[in-house]
């Protein structure tokens, strides 16, 4: 028995993008065929020489790892990086262009949930149909349906077809199979994001259980919590190439997310006299890190941000209120923030002159996903000088990943927010010893 | 890296050494059948037939009786127009059996040449997604549809004694013809699922395939009608060679022509043998273009 489990050599996978390429018409192959019998039924998909950069694309290039037995590989990238190709070459799925990849154990692949469900089927043949797909025996699904079902939880449903389901109890169903595959390597596509947040607990379980078994797993997802709950190594991939391979997954997650490209979007300047008034005129909206030098997206929920706002003011007035909007993607506003919102003693002063205003957005308050902020002003109850809606100045924000240390919250949660709140028991009453040490002093103080 | 291996010249599971070793690399040329691999998913193969026949006719008010139906209809149409009113020969055997006996072997043709044309687009989904030998597809869809002609033929079996015709020994040939049915049903299905991918022309032109197909096939008619030196060359269609061989199986039919026979076993076995070749190359683009 090798040590190596995957050994990936110089892979390549060319694609032929842009017109022309899916169903060619008959008559234009026909023709071809006429002309030079031989080379038309020649592959299209190897081109002889270095092919035009605009009609062939190289998925995956240069391509050289290898993974040992029992490694659990998360593999990384923006979307378009090569990581479905990857698998899809592992999984035997399409061939590579070039170079090879040797695979040592049996290989199952897991790319999607469910792949051969059949609506019209129950349940119960449904386990069987979609196990067979797997490349399990049917001994072998017979030996663990009541584990698949159990695990499931549609028990009660099993004799129903499947079109009747619940997407949920599908999507459990569905992923129940998949579990219960035990091939020495597993390759799976991004497929936890199933199901209501306990059974997508649920299933991380049944992934960490992975752990320790020997088996070797490559793991493709987007869920950077999962990645680093998971996963001992890390392998991020860019434009179809190697960028990082580490068993630092902290570093690799770190690289990746705040990339080296800047987002643009995250900056708002004002190009000209847009907005311009003469109580607060606008000249630069930016998310900004402490330094106030401008963050790239996206950023991680614990990171220190802050919404920061440049502005003339040419004309004081007691009235004027400047702040910003914040909305969800679907649209949905989360909350307005003002300079005005403390006690009157504890607002900023705005006098006369250029100002740069920040206000920290909390730690652990957002959600994963991408936000919009606006530059919202008024003069209170007076008028809107830009206000709420599509033509205020904006920025946009991303949140990914750094939402909690906890190895029960390493997935988006539902929800619009994902506040990192506090929990103690009081009832029935601590012991002593567990106190905060600081609290303890003070009754000792007390007491005396 | 890893440089210890000689880069390997074929893809697939090593079956020759105690290790399970996978090998994933580009093809060059055309590739061997794999009967290995296609043995090692005979389960699959198994599950694909049992769903397509599972679920052929759920949901339909008259179920499994439309494999019966359907041969029936045809039978009292050419009976209507052929048998009575053009007065088409049918070698002596009353013209409904005649009919029905021919009807048999080219549903089971048309029926299974079609949907395993239509396979591999259709399992588009289970393509992109898992491997498995591509060939398991049309094949499955191949044999799905047997279990209609079973039901279709059984019928036969009940009209036989109705119309006073007895089978003799030669029933026990009929399996090889039905096998000549699905071979050549599966040549011409691989042929066309594997275009299909590419070209949906294909799609679309199955329909009309099926209809000029039984137009110069001697179902509603006797292959003696054409002059006898000219018969060989209906052997060209192979499934007039099926349609002779069952009427000659079932119903003694003495007009059958061994030359017309003989040409049709050929060209299935070169279509056959053309079209898997033609598939296994093609495959590996199947889940990209598909």
């Amino acid at each position: 028995m090798s040590e190596c489990a995957i050994s990936v050599n110089n892979l390549g996978k060319l694609y032929r993008i842009g017109e022309g390429q899916h169903y060619t018409n008959l008559r234009e192959k026909l023709t071809g065929l006429l002309y030079s019998p031989f080379r038309a039924l020649r592959r299209k998909a190897t081109p002889s020489a270095e092919p035009p950069a605009d009609t062939w694309l190289w998925a995956l290039r240069n391509l050289s790892f290898e993974i040992k037995r029992g490694e659990l590989v998360g593999i990384i990238g923006r979307n378009g990086a090569g990581k479905s190709t990857l698998l899809k070459v592992l999984s035997r799925i399409t061939e590579p262009t070039e170079g090879y990849a040797k695979m040592h154990g049996r290989v199952g692949s897991l790319l999607e949930v469910g792949t051969g469900f059949h609506p019209e089927l129950t349940g119960r043949e449904n386990i069987y149909l979609n196990g067979a797909i797997l490349g399990m025996r049917k001994a072998e699904i017979a030996r663990k349906f009541d584990e698949i079902v159990a695990f499931a939880e549609t028990e009660r449903f099993l004799d129903t077809a499947v079109k009747y389901y619940s997407s949920g109890m599908y999507m459990r169903l569905a992923f129940a199979v998949a579990a219960h595959m035990d091939t020495e390597i597993l390759v799976i596509d991004e497929v936890l994001a199933v199901g209501d947040a306990a059974f997508q607990k649920k299933c991380l379980g049944k992934m960490g259980e992975v752990r320790g078994s020997g088996r070797t797993v490559l793991f493709v997802s987007h869920n950077m919590n999962a990645i680093e709950q998971l996963c001992n190594r890390v392998i991020l991939l860019e434009h179809g190439n190697m960028k990082r391979d580490s068993h630092d997954i902290r570093s690799v997650l770190t690289d990746y997310l705040f990339g080296t490209e800047k987002e643009a979007s995250s900056v708002w300047v004002n190009d000209g006299a847009r907005f311009r008034n003469a109580y607060f005129f606008p000249t630069r909206f930016a998310v900004v890190d402490g330094e106030g030098s401008a963050l790239r997206m996206p950023l991680r929920n614990d990171a220190e941000m802050y919404v920061e706002m440049e502005g003339e003011v040419e004309q004081a007035d007691p009235a004027l209120t400047v702040g910003y909007a914040i909305y969800a993607e679907d649209g949905n506003l989360l909350y307005w923030s003002y300079q005005t919102d403390q006690p009157e003693s504890q607002w900023p002063a705005l006098t006369r002159g250029t100002h740069r205003l920040r206000s920290r957005i909390p730690a652990h308050l957002l959600n994963e996903g991408n936000y919009r902020i606006e530059c919202i002003g008024s003069l209170h109850f007076r008028e809107w000088l830009f206000s709420p809606g599509l033509n205020s100045p904006h920025i946009n924000l991303t949140i990914q990943g750094g939402l909690s240390d906890s190895p029960y919250w390493i997935a988006k949660r539902p929800g619009l927010l994902a506040p990192l709140l506090a929990w103690e028991v009081v009832e029935p009453r601590p012991v002593e010893f567990a106190k905060p040490a600081q609290m303890d002093s003070e009754r000792r103080a007390h007491e005396q | 890296m890893s440089t210890q291996y000689a880069p390997p010249q074929v893809s697939g599971r090593d079956h020759t050494t105690d290790a399970d070793v996978t090998i994933v690399c580009p093809r060059k040329g055309w590739v061997a059948l794999n009967l290995q691999d296609l043995w090692h998913y005979r389960e699959l193969l198994y599950f694909l037939v049992w769903r397509n026949i599972k679920v052929r006719y759920k949901q339909t008010l008259l179920g499994a009786s439309w494999a019966l139906i359907q041969p029936l209809a045809t039978m009292v149409v050419f009976s209507v127009f052929f048998g009575k009113l053009a007065k088409v020969p049918s070698d002596g055997v009353p013209y409904p059996l005649f009919a029905y006996c021919g009807l048999l072997p080219w549903q089971l043709f048309s029926y299974a040449m079609t949907e395993s044309s239509n396979s591999v687009v259709s399992n588009q989904q289970l393509i992109t997604k898992v491997y498995f030998p591509r060939l398991v597809v049309p094949v499955s869809a191949v044999i799905s549809g047997l279990v209609d002609f079973a039901i279709s033929f059984s019928l036969l079996l009940v009209m036989m004694p109705f119309y006073g015709v007895m089978p003799t020994a030669r029933i026990l040939v009929l399996p090889l013809f039905i096998l000549f049915a699905i071979a050549t049903a599966l040549a011409i299905g691989l042929w066309l699922s594997a275009l299909n991918v590419e070209y949906r022309d294909v799609r679309y032109t199955i329909p009309f395939l099926t209809q000029f197909w039984l137009l110069i096939t001697p179902v509603a008619y006797p292959s003696s009608l054409v002059p006898a030196k000219w018969r060989p060359l209906m052997g060209l269609n192979p499934i007039a060679g099926v349609v002779e061989g069952f009427r000659w199986a079932l119903l003694g039919n003495r007009n059958g022509s061994g030359a017309l026979m003989m040409v049709s076993v050929v060209i299935v076995i070169a279509l056959l043998f053309g079209g898997i070749a033609y598939f296994r190359r093609m495959e590996s683009t199947f889940a990209d273009l598909v």
